[in-house]
């Protein structure tokens, strides 16, 4: 019988401990596809950051470093810096990268450093349990925006891939989503793409990927599935901001 | 055999040049005064070794860059200066519970706040007892001339190495400024074992590794901090470094690290003269602080005087660590203030007439 379908390789058996309906295990199985598409499980190193996907080393079988709040990408640069040869990557959260760990993430993207970042934007701080987040959308209710975010008062969400879009460092920048079977596939095709260009040396590679908090929305995991694109998709526009072909030299 | 060749430069360059023939070639920074001279002697001499100098965008950022370096084995370093100091301390506590190599040098300067350039030691309490949070050490090492720069940089190397724990120096504008005559060596290791069970180099032909400080299964933090404590205790029983000076027949003991120690040196010569038993001791490792010694002094010599760049804040541990009967004095001098020989042969002449 023809086998067509199995946990790849870079995955470890271990059940996910994500709530149904969290789009984070998804988004760690297409990582993991991209991983062995290229062979690379055994050249790979994960840094994970802190938020619902810390257990990371749990759940891919390569070596990992737990990097403080928010500083995953500096972790990374430090590592890649050694081992250049070898691939790193960083899986971080909305409130890890795009509040506390703005400047990490601005500055390697700027230095065009060639790692690769996923990012996974669920408008909300998931793991501490449902807070605002710099990219909780205006007039969404979290525990601390228990009236819904006012750009008055908290500004308005952020759209990290349109910022690092604008750095000349970066070689790719794109925002996917994984909410229908024909986003996955397109999901699958950036991250895949994401690694290549570090496996080529191309440099800084970012993909941002729109997700779910089911529990912390307050929502079933199906109606948290439809708000990505009756609500997260029409702020956070999806597709690819930047590419980079060529590298840059002096 | 053709005498070791002097070098003429200044305490930071010692620093950098020690650390590396010490075999680090990996250095991530950010520039403040009064430590710029190592990151630039870095930026210049690293790409020759076919490692590399990064400038980083904030010390947090340095602090990290060299967790994700230290992971793989290599040896790896930054500087700073107090408010740098201040932003890698959470940084410093990853190092702690990751148990990773790695040293930090603090050419400190005056604070609170943005303070001052100048030499002070008011960065004591900070580098000894924490300065992040958990519950955790540092090896800190306290030099007092150039030379000894040079060679604690590399003793720091091998100590991060030993135990897998952040060691950090301690100096401040005086030693990191001044130019004195070094003799420059090259230890015999220059590399850790590549074999080491931990290192992060991708999980080729074995078991994925992991590097991680979380830890919240029943019972599994306390034991991890209890390991952590073992491992203080054995560094303590096997590494302290202390100098004493004419300790064995003095009646006053003055105590004094760094390059406060150096001028206390001078002042001890001429009270000698004067016939006056003064001796020093000076502390080497600030982490693990040499209490067995103290205690052991402290039986026959009753008298202490202690000096520093602050307020007082090492006096608290030789209060601490002498036998009760004993009797400790403080001298202090805050903000930037540095004593003179002068000075100190007034206040330990004074402090021994009332023996
Ligand atoms: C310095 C520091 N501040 C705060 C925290 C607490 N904390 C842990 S996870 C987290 C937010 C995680 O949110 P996000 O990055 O969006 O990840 P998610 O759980 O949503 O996937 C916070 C604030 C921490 N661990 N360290
Ligand atoms: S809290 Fe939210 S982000 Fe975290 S696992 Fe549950 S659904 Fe996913
Ligand atoms: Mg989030």
């Amino acid at each position: 019988m023809k086998q067509v379908f199995k946990r790849p390789e870079s995955m470890t058996a271990k059940p996910f401990h994500f709530c149904p309906g969290c789009h984070h295990g998804i988004v760690h199985r297409l990582v993991a596809e991209a991983l062995d598409h290229f062979s690379l499980r055994e050249k790979t190193i994960g840094v994970a950051s802190v938020g619902c996907s810390v257990f990371l080393y749990d759940y891919f079988a390569v070596d990992v470093i737990e990097s403080p709040h928010g500083r995953a990408a500096a972790v990374a640069a430090g590592t890649k810096r050694v081992l250049n040869d070898r691939i790193v990557f960083t899986y971080q959260g909305d409130g890890d990268l795009a509040a506390i760990g703005t400047a990490e993430v601005i500055h390697a993207a700027n230095r065009g450093d060639n790692i690769t970042i996923i990012f996974v934007n669920n408008s909300i701080y998931g793991m501490t349990g449902g807070q605002m987040a710099p990219t909780t959308l205006l007039g969404q209710r979290s525990t601390t925006s228990p009236y819904g975010r006012d750009c008055n008062r908290d500004g308005y969400p952020i759209k990290m891939a349109e910022m690092l879009a604008a750095l000349e460092g970066p070689s790719l920048v794109s925002r996917v989503a994984v909410n229908t079977p024909g986003n996955v596939k397109k999901a699958r095709k950036v991250i895949r793409q994401a690694f290549q260009m570090q496996v080529e040396g191309k440099g800084f590679s970012f993909v941002e990927v729109l997700s779910t908090c089911p529990t912390n929305w307050g929502m079933t995991p199906q109606a948290a599935n439809d708000r990505i694109a009756e609500e997260m998709i029409p702020y956070f526009p999806l597709g690819t901001l930047k590419q980079k072909d060529v590298v840059d030299v002096l | 055999m053709s005498s070791p060749k002097k070098v003429f430069i200044k305490g930071n360059e010692a620093i950098a040049m020690a650390a590396i023939n010490a075999g680090c070639h990996y250095y991530f920074g950010y520039p403040i005064t009064p430590q710029n001279e190592i990151p630039e002697y870095m930026a210049k001499h690293l790409p020759a070794t076919g490692g590399e100098f990064l400038q980083a965008e904030s010390e947090i950022a340095s602090i990290n860059m060299l967790i994700g370096a230290a992971a793989t084995g290599v040896r790896v370093m930054t500087s700073s200066s107090g408010p740098g100091i201040s932003l890698m301390q959470e940084g410093f506590s990853y190092f702690a519970g990751n148990e990773l190599p790695a040293v930090v040098v603090n050419i400190s300067r005056q604070g609170p706040g943005l303070g001052g350039i100048n030499a002070t030691q008011g960065d004591y309490f900070q580098s000894v007892k924490g300065g992040g949070h958990g519950d955790y050490k540092l090896i800190v090492l306290a030099p007092h001339t150039g030379q000894e720069l040079y060679d604690l940089t590399i003793k720091a190397f091998e100590l991060a190495e030993k135990y897998r724990i952040l060691t950090l120096i301690l100096g401040d504008a005086i030693l990191g400024q001044i130019k004195e005559p070094i003799v420059p060596w090259i230890p015999e290791k220059t590399a850790g074992d590549p074999d080491r069970d931990w290192l992060i180099t991708g999980a080729k032909g074995r078991e994925p590794r992991l590097i991680k400080s979380l830890f919240l299964a029943d019972g599994e933090m306390e034991k991890h901090c209890w390991h952590l404590q073992e491992k203080y205790e054995l560094i303590e029983r096997d590494d302290v470094m202390l100098e004493e000076v004419d300790t064995d027949d003095a009646d006053l003991i003055v105590v004094a690290f760094g390059s406060v120690a150096r001028i206390v040196k001078s002042a001890i010569s001429q009270v000698r003269k004067a016939g006056m038993k003064v001796g020093l001791v000076r502390p080497i490792t600030l982490f693990p602080f040499p209490r067995k010694r103290l205690q052991e002094i402290g039986g026959r010599t009753k008298r202490f005087l202690v000096a520093e760049m602050n307020t007082g804040q090492m006096v608290e541990d030789v209060q601490l660590n002498l036998p009760g009967d004993c009797e400790v004095e403080f001298y202090g001098r805050p903000g930037g203030s540095v004593p003179t020989p002068e000075d100190l042969f007034e206040i330990i002449s004074a402090t021994y007439e009332k023996l």
